[in-house]
């Protein structure tokens, strides 16, 4: 068991409460939590990634309590993509990405030949090395999305949280960079928005609905036309798509007057 | 013409923005700051030859004194090593020290509208250096009295106006601005204040040199404890330069990448009070440096800090020695309030940044 999080709550203000959380995540684990607008997801996230301290519960990494461990040693064992991508100053690409080795210097190693070799690897996985020397500031929202994914995996950990990495993605980008987090092998704690993304990728979701974890299972086993009714209120068409093998979930607009199933 | 052409392009080589050669801009800068000591040094109201003030200085070295010839007149060896050469160091160090200061503030607010002036941090050291000077209040410090009144000022108004403008977690540029504005004016009533009602008459004299900022009183006393402060806070925040960088991405981005964030901004807090009330004791409110020097230093050689350092101190020392010229050029044989000038010109870029900030 990797990641082992008990009975978590946080009041968050006065909204987007999330209580009694329970979540568990194994080495190799490619976990969803999936849920509507405002159900928590962020707010489970953050409390995972040390952005928010709980009110109460516990949450163990690798056997260690993860909000006693110094942020330096969560760094090194727990890479991050947040929805914060807003930098004030002018920074080159390749110096966002090489912020990614911060966990693993101490106060006086200068930046070594590996470290740059690591950042240019970590470019060239996202198919940016040729953008190195560009200035963030100018890239558009997915760029500067897929150089934040970069800056993780120039932190070289093999445990991912990713708070809805592909939100500002066209398609060929969203699968591009599930199949990147999916070949590195890693563990990956995932919130994803796109149900059908969540069946493609993960082998186990949590679904979030008002702030508790209401079901846990496979994609097989959650993503039922019942349960996207329930969490969603919307009608789905779901099948098991012949070329993938996967679930594959058709959503009903009721504009269409189709025909009750 | 060929000839200047190629030294301009050499220089727009070593001052490239995507891939600075930060060794020959460390280079450049210190030699220019060198030619800024020795010609500031020889000018104003009594001029003073730049191969005169080297002999000058040169004739101090214990080892080479008997070697030098004294080809300048005792008064011009007093104009220079008692008056003009401390103050221009101190100009280097108050411009070192009013750039870094900037920079991290505007780290630790993560934007480049901060400035120990704007943010009334320089009226709050004034405030309680007033406080101290003329009601002896912290007497008890000892011979540092001064400066340490005028950290405790400055750190106060850091905090004070960082909690005013943090707004659910986050740093509100309106309310930043806004509450710097008010906060200065408050300690700048409550400087008026205590000197009116100064015991002495030196009170108002006084008051008038912390608000307005100036070197004039220059000593080599004075130089000791602001060079020790700058000198220490500059290795502390290049050993942190990563922590600074990490700390732009915002609070949590910097959590995930290993840095313990509420340290870092309690090391800010007290290293830009350390730096803001070591220097406002010895030189008054001088604005905008730290406003416009950083600033200056990024558009050269981009947001690292480990580049943004060195080279906003260089540059903020050069600048503050050559508008002190001007302070005591323009109106000779009086003198300007070095900070007047720097408010006269700072103001305005301040704004244009205002300007620009805002269309992005």
């Amino acid at each position: 068991m990797r990641l082992k999080v008990s009975d978590l709550s946080f009041a968050y203000y006065d909204k987007n409460i999330i209580e009694d959380i329970c979540l568990n995540v194994s080495r190799g684990d490619f976990v969803g939590i999936i849920g509507p607008n405002g159900s928590g997801k962020s707010t489970v996230l953050k409390n995972l990634y040390r952005a928010l301290n709980p009110d109460s519960g516990a949450a163990e990494l690798d056997g260690e309590d993860l909000y006693q461990m110094s942020y330096k040693k969560s760094a090194a064992k727990l890479g991050v993509v947040g929805q914060e991508n807003f930098v004030p100053f002018d920074f080159k690409v390749e110096e966002i990405v090489a912020m990614g080795r911060s966990p693993h210097k101490k106060l006086f190693d200068g930046d070594s030949a590996r470290d740059k070799e690591i950042v240019m690897q970590s470019l060239a996985q996202i198919g940016m090395q040729d953008m190195a020397k560009r200035n963030y500031l100018h890239l558009s929202g997915g760029e500067k999305q897929r150089v934040l994914l970069a800056r993780v995996l120039a932190q070289q950990t093999d445990f991912l949280i990713l708070d809805e990495p592909t939100n500002h993605l066209d398609i060929y980008y969203q699968l591009q960079i599930f199949d990147l987090v999916k070949s590195l092998g890693v563990t990956v704690l995932s919130a994803i928005h796109d149900l059908n993304i969540a069946a493609l990728y993960c082998n186990r979701l949590y679904v979030l609905k008002e702030g508790r974890i209401s079901r846990t299972g496979t994609p097989e086993e959650i993503l039922t036309p019942e349960i996207i009714y329930e969490v969603y209120g919307i009608r789905a068409d779901v099948r098991l798509h012949p070329v993938t093998g996967k679930i594959s979930i058709t959503f009903l607009p009721g504009s269409l007057n189709l025909a009750q199933q | 013409m060929n000839h200047v052409k190629r030294w301009y392009e050499s220089i727009g080589k070593i001052l490239n923005k995507t891939d600075p050669n930060m060794p020959a801009i460390l280079i450049l800068f210190s030699i220019v700051a060198l030619f800024s000591i020795v010609f500031a040094i020889g000018l104003g109201p009594v001029s003073v030859t730049p191969s005169n003030v080297i002999k000058i200085l040169l004739s101090r070295i214990p080892f080479l004194t008997d070697y030098i010839a004294m080809t300048w007149e005792q008064l011009d060896e007093n104009i220079v090593w008692g008056l003009r050469f401390p103050r221009v160091l101190l100009g280097m160090m108050v411009g070192a020290s009013l750039a870094m200061t900037g920079t991290a503030m505007q780290a630790l607010v993560r934007n480049h509208l901060a400035d120990p002036f704007i943010l009334g941090v320089s009226s709050g050291a004034a405030a309680t250096a007033t406080l101290g000077m003329l009601f002896g209040v912290f007497a008890f410090l000892g011979t540092y009295a001064l400066s340490i009144s005028a950290f405790l000022g400055a750190a106060m108004t850091i905090i004070l106006v960082y909690s005013i403008s943090r707004v659910k977690g986050r740093i509100n540029i309106t309310q930043l601005l806004l509450s710097g504005v008010a906060i200065s004016m408050i300690m700048d009533g409550i400087t008026k204040m205590i000197t009116l009602s100064a015991p002495n008459a030196l009170g108002l004299h006084n008051a008038a040199f912390w608000m307005s900022g100036s070197l004039a009183g220059a000593k080599w006393a004075y130089l000791t404890l602001p060079f020790v402060t700058t000198i220490i806070c500059m290795v502390i925040l290049m050993l942190n330069y990563r922590a600074l960088n990490a700390l732009l991405l915002g609070d949590e981005t910097a959590g995930t990448l290993g840095i313990n964030v509420r340290r870092i901004q309690k090391m800010l807090v007290l290293v830009s009070s350390l730096l803001a009330g070591t220097t406002i004791a010895v030189s008054g409110a001088i604005g905008f440096v730290g406003l416009m020097v950083p600033h200056i230093t990024r558009l050269l050689v981009g947001g690292d800090h480990k580049r943004v350092f060195p080279v906003c101190a260089l540059l903020g020392g050069i600048l503050v020695v050559w508008v002190d010229v001007a302070a005591r050029m323009v109106i000779a044989p009086a003198e300007l309030p070095l900070g007047v000038l720097t408010a006269v010109f700072g103001g305005p870029f301040f704004i244009w940044l205002l300007k620009k900030n805002t269309k992005v």
